[in-house]
């Protein structure tokens, strides 16, 4: 059995078991925990649009 | 010019109302730093070995949470590390043994040995890819690794909250 999701659904999935880690341990309620899991989660997937369009420009 | 006996203190005494000064001074330093020793017992008033939420939190992602009755946290904590070591896996990812050649192969293994019985598990079973031969590999390689650098995070949060460092 193996899994090959593409490039993007690997970020995602990378980004929201992170985030959900990060939330937990770096924040001490619960109100603050959701929201920095959620900060971080966009800001993973900020960064890999970001990183992947500066690469785009970079090739061209 | 007098000076202390006390090898562990090493004050020089000018005189006899500096010298008493000094010593309220200290002693009030003390009984500050006890009050705050006595404050961080109170916050983790649970008895029994300290260092135990760190190592089931090792072993067995969340566990440590769980063992402190935060079961919402430790169910959290247990699915995301778990399913992305697991992903990890499937993905055909490497898990990296024990070695002493290239220093990336090292971090690595330092990395996953972070995964706990998970790793432990993984390489019991042989469930890891030797070699990485497509980019989904590779992935699925750092999947493992991070996973378990996040179990060795998640761990030490479990052990400051037994501690009473954290709420």
């Amino acid at each position: 059995m193996t899994f090959a999701p593409s490039h993007f659904t690997a970020v995602l999935l990378f980004a929201s078991f992170a985030s959900v880690v990060f939330g937990i341990t770096q924040r001490s309620t619960t109100r603050a925990m959701v929201r920095y899991g959620l900060y971080c989660f966009a800001m993973f997937v900020a960064a890999v649009v970001a990183a992947s369009w500066l690469m785009y420009f970079i090739r061209r | 010019m007098a000076r202390s006996w006390l090898p562990w203190a090493a004050v020089s005494v000018t005189g006899l109302a500096g010298n008493e000064a000094r010593r309220g001074a200290v002693y009030s330093n003390v009984m500050v730093a006890k009050a705050q020793v006595a404050g961080r017992g109170e916050a983790g008033t649970e008895s029994g070995f300290a260092y135990l939420p760190l190592i089931a939190g090792w072993l067995v992602p969340g566990a440590g949470h769980a063992l402190q009755k935060r079961w919402g946290r430790g169910a959290l904590l247990f699915i995301s590390i778990t399913s992305m070591f697991v992903l990890g896996l499937l993905m055909q990812g490497k898990l990296y043994a024990p070695n002493a050649g290239d220093v990336l192969d090292m971090l690595g293994f330092a990395g996953d040995l972070g995964g706990g019985l998970l790793y432990i598990l993984g390489r019991v079973f042989d469930l890891g890819h030797g070699a990485v031969q497509v980019a989904t590999a590779d992935y699925g390689t750092k999947f493992t690794v991070v996973a378990g650098l996040l179990n060795v995070i998640a761990a030490v949060d479990a052990h400051n909250i037994r501690v009473g460092r954290k709420a």
